[in-house]
């Protein structure tokens, strides 16, 4: 496939976090349009909209409140309309088993979110980079796990 | 039951159909290269994109794209081979395009974001997946069949690029096939 841009959405409770992500995705060479959300449930609102445009891919943070966010992943890999589309979860901190349910239950990429921000850009920009050639090279999205 | 796709054939069938269902005069050249007898009109081209779309087949508009796409078919070709060709990718790579390394080299960095060097690591790694999930070889063969000298070699490169081991990889992708045979059987019981 050969585009243009890659449609990304990040859903965290944090504002600041979002902010970082954005300005980071501005920087990249690879033009990203972002839209974020403050909760699973107003994502899940957006995507499950007939018009949504579906994106390649989304980024959430492990601890998003009101539902565990397996669940969230379990929800999305149920509907088809979303099996183009990369999960992309990421944390501080969470124990290996978890790492693997994850990938288990239909999530693409795990990323144990650095701190500094110097850092996470470095991380980022790597999982967009690499969805990117999955995107345009026709990969099989199925066989994409990345733990970064 | 597992299938495997010739993709040659495959998508050359498609295409072949396609072009005979819009009625176009043409002639298919190399891979994915097709000659048309008369120019087709905007309207034509339109018609044909949007159907075509609709199979995952993109028309490449600029020349760039173009020869970016046969470098990046050149290396699925190379490391999908059934035999192991015996020469190094870039001597491959710049035989096959008839350009220089170094102008090609630049060029695919440019548009495609990778460098070939890392484009063709991803390949591999590609292939070595689906190896391990149809199981049939253990990873000393399948090490061997991507010309790795070694299954250490293989293995760190397989962890460099997906942050996971082969065995880590296979254990993953069994239990999402577990998961989803019970879910199909939970579901036939109550339909």
């Amino acid at each position: 496939m050969n585009k243009e841009f890659l449609n990304v959405i990040v859903a965290d409770d944090n504002e600041n976090t979002l902010i970082f992500f954005k300005n980071i995705f501005k920087e990249l060479k690879i033009s990203i349009k972002v839209q974020c959300f403050n909760s699973g449930i107003s994502l899940m609102k957006y995507l499950n909209n007939e018009e949504a445009v579906i994106p390649e891919i989304v980024f959430m943070r492990y601890e998003i409140p009101e539902k565990n966010s397996v669940e969230w992943i379990e929800e999305i890999r149920d509907n088809q309309k979303f099996n183009n589309m990369v999960i992309a979860i990421y944390s501080e901190s969470i124990p290996e088993n978890e790492v693997e349910d994850i990938f288990v239950k239909g999530g693409n990429v795990y990323i144990k979110k650095p701190e500094a921000f110097d850092q996470l850009k470095k991380v980022l920009t790597e999982v967009i980079t690499i969805n990117w050639q999955y995107h345009t090279s026709g990969l099989n999205k199925e066989n994409f796990i990345l733990k970064v | 039951m597992y299938v495997k796709f010739d993709f040659n054939t495959l998508c050359k069938k498609v295409l072949d159909e396609k072009l005979k269902e819009h009625g176009l005069k043409y002639r298919l050249l190399n891979f994915g290269e097709v000659e048309f007898y008369e120019p087709l009109t905007q309207e034509q081209h339109h018609l044909f994109k949007t159907h075509l779309g609709e199979y995952g087949i993109e028309i490449i508009e600029s020349q760039k794209t173009a020869l970016v796409q046969k470098i990046k078919d050149a290396i699925v070709e190379l490391v999908f081979s059934e035999e192991i060709i015996p020469v190094k990718a870039s001597i491959y790579i710049s035989e096959k395009l008839n350009h220089s390394y170094g102008y090609l080299s630049n060029l695919f960095s440019e548009v495609a974001f990778t460098s070939i060097e890392n484009f063709i690591i991803l390949q591999k790694i590609e292939h070595a997946k689906v190896l391990i999930i149809r199981n049939k070889q253990s990873l000393t063969e399948i090490a061997h069949k991507l010309n790795y000298s070694s299954v250490a070699h293989l293995s760190t490169q397989f962890k460099n690029t997906t942050g996971i081991t082969p065995s880590q990889f296979q254990k993953i992708l069994g239990k999402r096939r577990r998961a989803q045979n019970t879910a199909i059987n939970h579901k036939m019981q109550y339909e």
